[in-house]
């Protein structure tokens, strides 16, 4: 039954695009996370509502124009959080706001909801033609030859930034860097799960993950094998029982994390015993 | 003796706030010197100035080298801050954030290069440049915590975590350590090692240490030099004639009552 589905043009480009979509929203997801920038994805997959609804205006592929506004997204919301003393969840609620109202001034001024935003709002990975494949795949090979390159930079930024500035890492610009790369990898995941849900991707399998990987590389390494099953189970049992793959990636993902935290509290994972902050930081 | 830090005139302000009021002192190779003074005294703001996080009028100077090769030797400094704030439940081991202290390659030579300019010989340390696994061990043996490289950060206890840093910044073999009051919310078993650490690391690895405190008497056991500093620099110079001189000492105890009586009030 399973060689059945495998043989359908549509559920092999949809298995290849979300394995390349899971392994780049957990890599870039465990920097986020650990960066409390966990919102983050949410903020800029509504402006990118903004962009796919300025892109359908203008008639242009709104996948492009997703991208362009996503990126001044992400540096504003940088500018924003260096700039001013706003905090960063604030920050992130400016942002989002201020797409989501350009995408809904935009939608109503055209005559309303279309089939095709709503298939960027909920995901249509089942529905992806040749060319977003390649796109998907082109653009997330791209992000992991970005992450691989910058990752001890990524790593000393996010374990504590005055500690990297010392180093000599260039703190402004790899934040600014790390913020394109974020909007980049929301835009190009949007396809999978829709801009509605792209946060779940990003989030829960690194939470999963983190409960108990040690390193960082054995994090993220646990987090993609999470979100990887999460989404191929997702794709497949959509096709079996005909539901949305966005929902059913998402519950799996979710169903992953509350097994882990019952299999915790049962012991047959062993705990981390992480200390309050207030006990490993000195006071003076 | 070759001054390892200079810091002549060293002002820094903040609004209408002054932090730090034109200070001079040097650091000569191969001292411990202690930095005593109030809360509030200026010692941290003093720190963040060396180390390029502060903005400051006055000079700075390391290795007699100033402005932009000053700067370009910061990242071979070692500094273990009062408070290290990070997210508790990140997944790092104790090996990973110590590695984390190794320098690339490129921003070691270009160091090598300004010091072999001015005739520094900081490098004999740099035969083996690629053994980042060698240094890492070497750093962990060191603050004896070899035992600890596969323990998650989070779990570590304040003794151990502060072990962690000290690592952290040697494994670069740093110029000069800085240690800003490390000891402040550690038991007292600890404290004891982690004096005979500095002692250690100063007299094995040959590393030239600046250390605020407040406990005179580590300070008068363990530091070479002393400066004394409540925003002005009241003192600096040998520990023997600080702890002889009655004068400075009640002008120092006193100035620390009033600290601490002000923070009480304020809570």
């Amino acid at each position: 039954m399973i060689l059945e589905v495998l043989s359908y043009g549509f559920v092999q480009k949809a298995l290849i695009a979300g394995v390349a979509v899971a392994i780049i929203c957990s890599f870039m997801g465990a920097f986020l996370v650990l960066r409390r920038y966990a919102l983050f994805g949410d903020g800029i997959a509504h402006v990118s509502f903004g962009g796919v609804a300025v892109g359908l205006f203008l008639g242009v592929f709104p996948v492009w124009t997703a991208y362009v506004l996503a990126i001044l997204g992400g540096i504003g919301l940088q500018k924003i959080r260096q700039s001013t003393k706003i905090s960063g969840d604030a920050a992130v609620a400016v942002v989002l706001v201020t797409g989501l109202s350009l995408g809904v001034i935009l939608v109503s001024s055209t005559g309303g909801f279309s089939i095709d935003l709503f298939s960027f709002l909920f995901g249509s990975i089942l529905l992806i033609s040749n060319e977003d494949t390649m796109i998907i795949l082109t653009i997330s090979a791209g992000i992991i030859a970005a992450l691989v390159a910058l990752q001890k930079q990524f790593l000393q930024i996010t374990f504590n930034e005055e500690h990297a500035k010392i180093s000599g890492i260039h703190v402004t610009l790899l934040n600014y860097a790390f913020v394109i790369l974020a909007a980049v990898t929301v835009v190009t995941s949007m396809r999978l799960v829709g801009i509605l849900l792209i946060s779940a991707l990003v989030v829960i399998p690194n939470i999963s993950a983190m409960m108990f990987g040690k390193g960082f590389k054995q994090t993220v390494g646990i987090s993609m094998l999470i979100s990887v099953f999460s989404v191929v189970s997702g794709i497949l049992l959509s096709y079996y029982y005909n539901i949305a793959p966005s929902g059913i990636i998402v519950m799996v993902a979710v169903a992953v994390l509350v097994g882990i935290i019952l299999a915790r509290s049962a012991g047959l994972i062993s705990k981390i015993n992480i200390k309050k902050q207030s006990d490993i930081t000195h006071n003076s | 003796m070759t001054n390892v830090l200079e810091v002549e005139d060293l002002a820094i302000g903040y609004d209408s706030h002054i932090a730090v009021d034109k200070i001079s002192f040097d650091v000569q190779e191969g001292d411990v010197l202690g930095i005593v003074g109030p809360n509030g005294a200026g010692k941290t703001t003093l720190f963040r100035a060396i180390l390029g996080l502060q903005k400051y009028s006055g000079k700075i100077k390391l290795f007699g080298l100033e402005d932009s090769k000053y700067h370009s030797l910061i990242p071979l400094i070692g500094y273990v801050p009062q408070k290290v704030i990070f997210e508790p439940n990140f997944p790092a081991t104790v090996y990973d954030v110590v590695s984390m202290g190794i320098l690339p390659n490129k921003k070691l030579v270009k160091g090598i290069k300004i010091l072999q300019q001015c005739g520094c010989c900081w490098n004999q340390f740099y035969s083996d440049l690629g053994n980042n696994s060698k240094k890492v061990m070497a750093s962990l043996k060191t603050v004896g915590i070899e035992s600890l490289k596969n323990r998650r950060i989070g779990e570590l206890s304040g003794g151990e975590l502060q072990r962690v840093f000290i690592a952290k910044s040697l494994v670069k073999d740093p110029l000069l350590l800085i240690l800003d009051e490390p000891v402040t919310s550690v038991d007292v078993e600890s404290q004891n090692k982690f004096y005979e650490l500095i002692k250690k690391i100063n007299q094995e690895n040959q590393i030239t240490i600046v250390w605020s405190s407040h406990d005179l008497d580590a300070i008068s056991k363990y530091a070479s030099r002393v400066a004394c500093m409540n925003k002005k620099l009241f003192f600096h110079g040998d520990k023997e004639d600080f702890f002889t001189n009655k004068d400075l000492l009640k002008t120092y105890t006193e100035s620390s009552m009033q600290m601490h009586m002000h923070d009480h009030d304020m809570h």
